[in-house]
């Protein structure tokens, strides 16, 4: 188990490093300078310009200072808020995009692990068509649709939550983005739940232990339920990664302080250091998460443990 | 999993009585199974229809993509007034401009897959065929940028490069898509080559070129092409939500993503501007979707 998480932290890193090396180079390679837009200044001006942000040393050597001040938690300044770094935006975006991402990480595991169990107890049933059909649209339909959609319903026609913004992070702001976050992760826990449990109850030890009379509802909890979770389990890890992703979209339209919100805005503002970092911070949560899920996964699946 | 053979495997009793035994190969056999799918072939409609559409609505509508009607500014949908979908804020007529973004958006589909099924398969042709360190080197390679945020990468090589050439900006996402197309191609090149039948045939002194095109090519088609078609729709969403935010397609061209944004700002006052693009771009999803279901059933019925 040791060897393993070692062995997993030692593809990691590099991954890591792979992707702040990647990332550096592509904004290297971008047209034109960050004070290209800057009229009439005057060479020296620019030149200390680009000696204060050391633009003027060569690639390598910036690329070495850039990843010196990443392991001091410094990631440089901002190249469109002067008096704002790219940690102090990321500090201030992150409690927001995660409480807002968990929440909805919380909701779309529980709603879809329940609505997958109940689909498959009452397999080919009504209930478990209507249950997978809602399912595959919730997949199928984009957040960016969803979300106005829910906006329009619940903020403007129903009046009963505010449309947009973040307030000081009341359950009234939060509820409608959590919904339309969750809204595809519920479609597609409750589908994984559902072929996993399915599996399950096909399997020998199913049988034993209805073989031996143990009451249906124990044979659900203590054998079916228990194996069934293990595949939730393994989907948790990349469906946080796609969580974040898509809170990149759900803050731009309910207008949420996150860092994805302040990512969309960079990158239209061409701001590269404050793209890449997000990027990396983004990469190095992706990256730990499944790292932790596979880990976890292991944990549970006591077959993989000792294998 | 069931391991009774499918009937329609089977040669029926006819042919075998008959006078030419007519063989049947897995490609005959996978498109007769892709035509008995029904949600595949509603989907094969469904892409066909939408994709006609696009590529005729210049000559079909009266309207073109740029006329404005000063007098008919966001008009609702009615089949009255001549705008079946409506018209957006400047006066221009929503079904036109839906199906010209549907030519964008299908077209940008296509292309950023192609970019990827090229990159995927040569790479993962070479890894799976080259074996060894090669192919060691070569996947943990993939294993890294597996892990990288394939999203914001995308956003980084637009805001790179500007959304100037949107065409190009889409062969980059293509450029990045490939990976899971290198492991299928490489697994299933990998799982040929232990077969005793490419024993034997290098063996009996085969060329290489000959093994490519006989044993392993066609043997990789089949999960290749199931592959493609779900790739597309991804690309496709890629796009909507690149244009979405802003960075992807800009006007004067237009697209789903482009349209359905226009349409969510103005949702309150004329909520079918983003309904109309909406369920296009969703149907069109769907539908891929249902034919790489279809064809991955049609080319493998074992796993039904």
């Amino acid at each position: 188990m040791f060897g393993y998480i070692l062995n997993r932290l030692a593809i990691s890193i590099p991954t890591i490093f792979v992707i702040i090396v990647l990332s550096f180079f592509i904004i290297k390679l971008a047209p034109g300078g960050p004070f290209d837009d800057d009229a009439e200044v005057p060479d020296e001006v620019r030149a200390n310009l680009e000696a204060a942000y050391n633009l003027d040393r060569p690639v390598i050597v910036q690329l070495g200072l850039y990843m010196g001040g990443l392991l001091k938690g410094d990631l440089g300044p901002s190249f469109v808020f002067r008096d704002q770094n790219v940690a102090d935006i990321i500090r201030t975006g992150f409690p927001v995009s995660a409480k807002v991402g968990l929440s909805a990480i919380f909701l779309g595991a529980i709603i879809g692990m329940f609505v997958g169990l109940i689909a498959a107890l009452r397999k080919n049933s009504a209930l478990d068509y209507t249950i997978m059909t809602v399912a595959m649209t919730g997949i199928a339909v984009p957040t960016f649709v969803t979300a106005p959609f829910l906006a329009l319903i619940f903020g403007l026609y129903l009046s009963l939550l505010p449309i947009a913004g973040w307030g000081d992070g009341q359950i009234r702001n939060m509820v409608l983005p959590v919904v339309a976050l969750a809204l595809p992760k519920i479609g597609t826990i409750a589908r994984v739940t559902r072929g996993a449990i399915l599996d399950v109850m096909r399997a020998a030890h199913v049988r034993t232990a209805r073989a031996k009379g143990l009451p249906e509802h124990l044979v659900i909890r203590r054998h079916i339920l228990r194996a069934g979770m293990l595949p939730v389990v393994s989907y948790l890890g990349p469906s946080i990664a796609g969580v974040m992703t898509g809170s990149v979209i759900i803050e731009t339209i309910f207008a949420l302080p996150g860092i994805g919100r302040a990512f969309v805005e960079a990158s239209l503002n061409r701001d590269y250091p404050v793209v890449m970092g997000i990027t990396i911070v983004y990469a190095i949560i992706i990256i730990s998460m499944n790292l932790l899920v596979d880990i976890l996964y292991r944990f549970l699946d006591p077959r993989i443990r000792e294998g | 999993m069931s391991t009774r053979p499918e009937a329609d495997v089977l040669p029926s009793q006819s042919t075998i009585q008959g006078a030419a035994v007519a063989g049947r190969s897995l490609w005959q056999d996978a498109f007769r199974r892709f035509l008995r799918n029904k949600a595949a072939m509603s989907g094969v409609v469904v892409v066909g229809i939408l994709a006609t559409l696009s590529v005729l609505v210049p000559i079909l509508s009266p309207h073109g993509i740029e006329d404005i009607y000063w007098d008919s500014i966001l008009v609702p949908p009615s089949i009255g007034s001549g705008f079946w979908f409506g018209t957006d804020v400047n006066g221009r007529d929503l079904l036109v401009r839906c199906f010209y973004a549907g030519r964008i958006s299908l077209t940008i589909g296509v292309l950023a897959t192609s970019v990827a099924l090229c990159i995927g398969v040569i790479f993962g042709a070479v890894a799976g065929f080259s074996g060894g360190n090669t192919d060691n080197f070569m996947m943990r390679f993939v294993d890294v940028l597996y892990a990288l945020p394939t999203l914001f990468f995308i956003i980084i090589l637009v805001t790179v490069l500007g959304a100037s050439n949107i065409f190009f900006v889409f062969m980059c996402i293509g450029a990045l898509q490939w990976l899971t197309m290198a492991r299928i191609v490489r697994g299933q090149t990998l799982s040929v080559k232990r077969r005793d039948y490419l024993m034997a045939a290098h063996a009996i002194g085969l060329p290489t070129t000959r093994i490519l095109s006989r044993y392993i090519v066609p043997n990789v088609t089949g999960p290749v092409i199931v592959y493609v078609t779900l790739l597309i729709p991804i690309n496709i969403l890629i796009e909507s939500y690149l244009s979405f935010l802003g960075l992807g397609v800009q006007e004067p061209l237009t697209s789903w993503g482009l349209l359905i944004s226009q349409g969510a700002a103005e949702l309150e006052s004329a909520p079918w501007l983003l309904i109309f693009p909406a369920t296009l771009l969703t149907i069109t999803l769907f539908a891929f979707n249902f034919i790489g279901d279809g064809l991955r059933d049609a080319f493998d019925p074992k796993d039904r």
